[in-house]
């Protein structure tokens, strides 16, 4: 089987390699591509956009339904829920923890699995590509995404259900960093999330009740303190119990913060769970991440 | 130690031996050998299951080897690098499909990853999308769609291609521009390893072929000279007196000469065959055992078994046939 056949039928006769059309390996360099990593990321991440405002019901599903949500309950309920807080205001501050949330964890752990079936992940590999490129595209997008949706939310509920903005500076780095260490918790939980489902029609089966049990019980839709303790305690595994405590943190007074469960909102402790959480997230990162479908092996 | 000096020939694309994967207790490839020469364009042909897509795949660096030496050029595939990733292109089975993207963004993105790539819209126009630039890709037929797959396979200016059963599902016409395009990629210096279900497409294409059958290579040669093809008797057939007759013959020409005379002039119904790629290949598989290609098969003789005589059976038939001529 070493041998040479001449071929005898179809095919230009006398082909060499790098004949012609310039596939001399000498000509390429020694190290592999040297484009600068973080060049490719930001056109990773421009990619993952234009994908992303192209496709209307991600817009919808992403952007749109915290602001729709928020619309609904911030009119229907008004009440005052003590300290001079209104469930609006108290409703923005999980809504806004539960948008990042869908942000990173829910669209990630459903549009991963869609773009392993399609064999988008297996073509990328399949390119000198830098696998960490993939991971910043989806991490810049998780980022944009998220703080576009904070806007929105505040810009609506701001002149229309009398939320006020944060007052001090200390406040506002607070939100920076709440939804900086929440976001990147919940978007190294969607990547490893998105390694679990069979494929990409069980991915939606399986994220959406995750995600959704987790907004009921950490406090977004219903006051926390009124939920059942247990419900607390296992709500308090989780990082959307803190992230909503954090946002609490910058938009309600500090007096509100004597009816946490604590007795106040815990911020180094928000910072040290949510923290954990990444490195969870990451470790499971690295050690279940699937370029390719299951039943490719 | 013809091993590793073959497997050292820096003529040598690809070089295998002993190739194994097993999944769980299925035995996928067992013990297959391959060597794949710079500039030539080399199909392997077998059924569904026969263990193409899964030496492919471990060919291209998808997938891990249980035992056997593997060299792509002259780098083992277990382990691949940005570097021998860059000098390798892959078209995958399947189509990649991108949402939201136009064709021509697509194409512009992945030529980042290369440190040598071709200008966009060059390969564009080669492979035949020039007038879809702007057309977003999930607006692609299936033979565009699998245009656009090879763009991205040759976007990095490969010099081994890997193509997976790149025309399952075009229409004649477009399999016929996609042979031409690979054609031209081929006169440039690319190798190319291609599987195929479709023998036509092995024998308008490739220099050699390779026929993987149960995990094995059964053998590698020139399409026209596939199991002993050119070597083998014409099959003759007419319609005699007596119904349909065949005869197998070394001398084709004389027993028409003679037909004529028997008959003062036309023989009815005249053939004059040799066996097909398909017939040897169906011989040379274990006689379509899977019935996976009975479906595109042209009786053209009477059924006379045109088996190869290397593989034995068959033989007694059609000296049956020539006795009852």
């Amino acid at each position: 089987m070493t041998t040479t056949t001449e071929p005898t039928t179809t095919g230009p006769a006398g082909r060499r390699p790098g004949s012609a059309g310039g596939v001399d390996p000498s000509r390429r360099g020694p190290a592999g591509p040297r484009v600068g990593l973080a060049r490719l990321g930001a056109h990773q991440i421009l990619l993952e956009l234009r994908q992303f405002a192209r496709s209307r019901e991600q817009v919808m599903f992403t952007i749109l339904f915290p602001v729709i949500m928020m619309v609904i309950f911030g009119s229907i309920f008004d009440a005052d829920i003590g300290a001079g807080v209104t469930y609006t205001q108290y409703f923005v501050s999980g809504m806004i923890a539960s948008g990042l949330m869908v942000t990173g964890f829910q669209a990630l752990a459903i549009q991963i699995p869609i773009e392993r079936d399609r064999g988008v992940l297996k073509r990328y590999r399949s390119t000198p590509m830098p696998r960490s490129v993939y991971f910043i595209g989806k991490v810049g997008m998780v980022v944009t995404l998220a703080v576009a949706q904070v806007v929105l939310l505040l810009a609506v509920a701001v002149p229309f259900f009398n939320v006020s903005l944060p007052a001090t500076s200390a406040r506002w780095l607070t939100l920076g960093w709440v939804i900086l260490l929440g976001t990147t918790a919940c978007t190294l939980m969607g990547i490893a999330f998105s390694s679990l489902p069979k494929s990409s029609r069980s991915a939606t089966a399986i994220v959406t009740p995750v995600a959704l049990v987790l907004q009921f019980i950490s406090g977004v839709f219903f006051i926390f303190t009124e939920l059942p303790s247990w419900m607390q305690q296992i709500a308090a595994l989780f990082p959307l119990k803190w992230m909503c405590q954090g946002m609490r943190a910058v938009f309600l007074p500090d007096a509100f913060g004597a009816q946490e469960p604590a007795g106040g909102y815990e911020l180094d402790r928000v910072a040290v769970v949510l923290a954990v959480w990444c490195v969870i997230g990451l470790v499971l990162c690295l050690g279940t991440f699937r370029w390719t479908r299951r039943q490719d092996g | 130690m013809d091993t590793v000096t073959a497997m050292a020939d820096p003529d040598v694309a690809i070089a295998v031996r002993g190739l194994r994967k097993t999944y769980g207790d299925m035995t996928a490839v067992a013990g297959l050998d391959l060597t794949v020469h710079r500039g030539e364009i080399f199909a392997l042909l077998g059924p569904n299951g026969a263990g193409k897509t899964t030496t492919t795949e471990i060919l291209e660096g998808h997938r891990q080897r249980d035992a056997g030496e593997v060299l792509v050029l002259g780098q083992d595939p277990a382990r691949p690098d940005p570097a021998w990733r860059s000098r390798v292109g892959i078209v995958l089975q399947g189509t990649g499909e991108f949402e939201e993207l136009r064709v021509g963004e697509v194409v512009a993105h992945f030529a980042r990853f290369y440190p040598n790539a071709a200008d966009p819209d060059e390969v564009i126009d080669r492979v035949g999308l020039a007038a879809k630039r702007r057309a977003l890709t999930h607006t692609l037929s299936g033979g565009q769609r699998r245009r656009l797959d090879v763009a991205l396979g040759i976007i990095g200016r490969p010099e081994l291609l890997f193509l997976d059963e790149p025309t399952t599902g075009f229409d004649p016409e477009a399999r016929r521009d996609f042979w031409d395009l690979i054609r031209t990629l081929a006169s440039d210096g690319t190798t190319i390893l291609l599987t195929t279900h479709y023998l036509e497409e092995a024998e308008e294409l490739a220099d050699r072929v390779g026929v993987i059958a149960n995990g094995r290579m059964v053998t590698v040669a020139p399409p026209s000279e596939l199991g002993g093809r050119a070597e083998q008797d014409a099959t003759v057939s007419w319609i005699g007196p007596d119904g349909p007759k065949s005869v197998r013959t070394a001398t084709p020409t004389q027993l028409v000469a003679t037909l004529q005379a028997e008959f003062g002039g036309e023989v009815p119904g005249l053939t004059v065959t040799r066996p097909t790629l398909e017939d040897v290949y169906l011989g040379l598989i274990g006689h379509d055992r899977l019935g996976l290609i009975g479906h595109d098969r042209e009786e053209n003789t009477v059924p006379v078994d045109a088996t190869p005589p290397q593989r034995g059976h068959g033989r007694s038939r059609a000296r049956s046939a020539r006795e009852s001529a």
